[in-house]
């Protein structure tokens, strides 16, 4: 084991298989390894975002469902409440009208009581005229008194 | 030739003679043939199997990785970039956990290299010991060491290289006068520089001798407790029984040692430099 020139020879060896190393093998392996760790660590944070989103997403569909729920309910409440108000106004509109109806009635029966009446004055008037002739044929004079019937007529 | 190893020394001494490329006795360049002629020959010599096997493995090491860097997708990866990944990954958390000084692109390279390749050097000691020695004396190679980390120039070559770039970083970070200072002025202030001097620098060379016996260490003995277990086997049936046995023990316990080392090797260069990257207040 003597010490010779093999200890240069080693020692250049190992700094020529150093230099290689460092300039061929090295950086290549590295960098797949950084850039596999980046892919793996970009797909599992894109993972973790889609989670999130999918949370969010099913959070939303819940609060637009029961926004949709109060809605449709608001909507059923007002619905029947104007309804309510349109029976109440055709109730109050069917009212006005029958009143009018029979108002109209009444006035009609009036009136024709009141022509009825008329014509019965006018007939009792014209019978009394008549059974008063009659009875006073020979002395009275129509034409004479007509103004004294005509004043009972009206009395009658 | 291998063949000729007889007693147990021999055979020891065989397995721990490294392939020595260098200048013979006889003026002309060759194998050394003996551990006297390898020793004659120098520092200007080279162990060939040393290197061999670490470029080769190396090479693999870069080859394999490369092969997964190239394909490397963001998309589900398949089975060796799999692994891959997972060994970039514990070696990315390794050195994020112990480095403080900022986005420095050579860390973590280094310490893959580091750990990878150490891990596959030491994982030669696991290959029964006599089989590649054996193939090679049968090519005519009087000596094949097949674990590099088991020589120690390949341990001081990296734990230099590493020295060297903590020397580096300390001038680029600190700047000359600022690595001074703290070599200077640490432990005891201003009126011990003398002593803060010497424990620095101590201190500051003890990080490569240290990283690199370690590892050496480590691994040689290993392989010398391999060795011994391997005399066993010619000492009678009984014996026999039992090396085998040792030997399936030690090679799994190894698994942890050659592991560990590795590891070991690999966080000590990231807290050095880590070190060098500090500023001391």
């Amino acid at each position: 084991m003597n010490i010779n020139a093999t200890l240069l020879g080693q020692t250049i060896t190992f700094a020529v298989f150093v230099w290689f190393c460092m300039r061929y093998i090295w950086p290549p392996i590295v960098n797949a390894l950084e850039t596999r760790r980046k892919t793996i660590a970009d797909g599992l944070a894109a993972a973790e975002r889609g989670r999130h989103e999918q949370e969010l997403a099913a959070k939303r569909a819940a609060e637009t469902l029961h926004e949709a729920k109060v809605k449709a309910a608001e909507i059923i409440g007002q619905a029947e409440k104007r309804a309510a108000q349109i029976i109440d106004e055709a109730k109050a509109a069917a009212k006005a009208e029958g009143d009018r109806l029979i108002a109209a009635a009444q006035a009609e029966i009036e009136q024709e009581a009141q022509r009825a009446r008329e014509q019965l004055r006018a007939q009792v008037a014209a019978l009394v005229v008549a059974g008063a002739e009659k009875v006073l044929r020979r002395e009275v004079d129509a034409k004479a008194h007509a103004e004294l019937l005509e004043a009972i007529a009206k009395e009658i | 030739m291998s063949g000729e190893a007889h007693t147990s020394a021999d055979y020891i001494q065989h397995h721990l003679q490294n392939l020595t490329f260098g200048l013979r006795a006889d003026g002309s360049w060759g194998l050394a043939h003996s551990v006297e002629e390898a020793k004659a020959m120098g520092f200007w010599s080279l162990h060939l199997d040393t290197l061999g096997v670490s470029i080769i493995l190396g090479v693999l090491f870069l080859y394999l990785f490369r092969k997964a860097a190239a394909n490397a997708t963001s998309g589900v990866p398949g089975g060796w970039q799999n692994f891959v990944e997972w060994v970039v990954e514990f070696i990315d958390n390794s050195v994020r956990s112990s480095f403080s000084g900022g986005r420095n692109q050579l860390i973590a390279p280094l310490a893959l290299t580091i750990f990878v390749w150490i891990f596959l050097l030491n994982l030669m000691d696991l290959v029964p010991i006599d089989w590649v020695p054996g193939l090679m004396g049968l090519l005519g190679l009087p000596y094949f060491k097949l674990v590099p980390t088991t020589d120690p120039n390949a341990t001081f070559g990296m734990s230099i290289a590493v020295f060297l770039l903590v020397l580096y970083y300390s001038f680029k970070i600190k700047g000359a006068g600022g690595f001074a200072a703290e070599l200077a002025l640490h432990p005891f202030g201003k009126w011990g520089m003398p002593a803060n001097l010497f424990l620095e620098i101590i201190n500051l060379i003890a990080k490569p001798v240290s990283l690199a016996l370690r590892l050496f260490g480590n691994l040689y003995a290993g392989e010398m407790i391999f060795i011994l277990i391997a005399l066993l086997f010619s000492a009678g049936i009984g014996w026999g029984v039992m090396a085998g046995l040792l030997q399936l023990g030690w090679a799994i316990f190894h698994i942890l040692i050659i592991t560990l080392q590795a590891f070991i090797f690999m966080t000590l260069t990231i807290v050095y430099l880590d070190m060098a990257h500090q500023e001391h207040h």
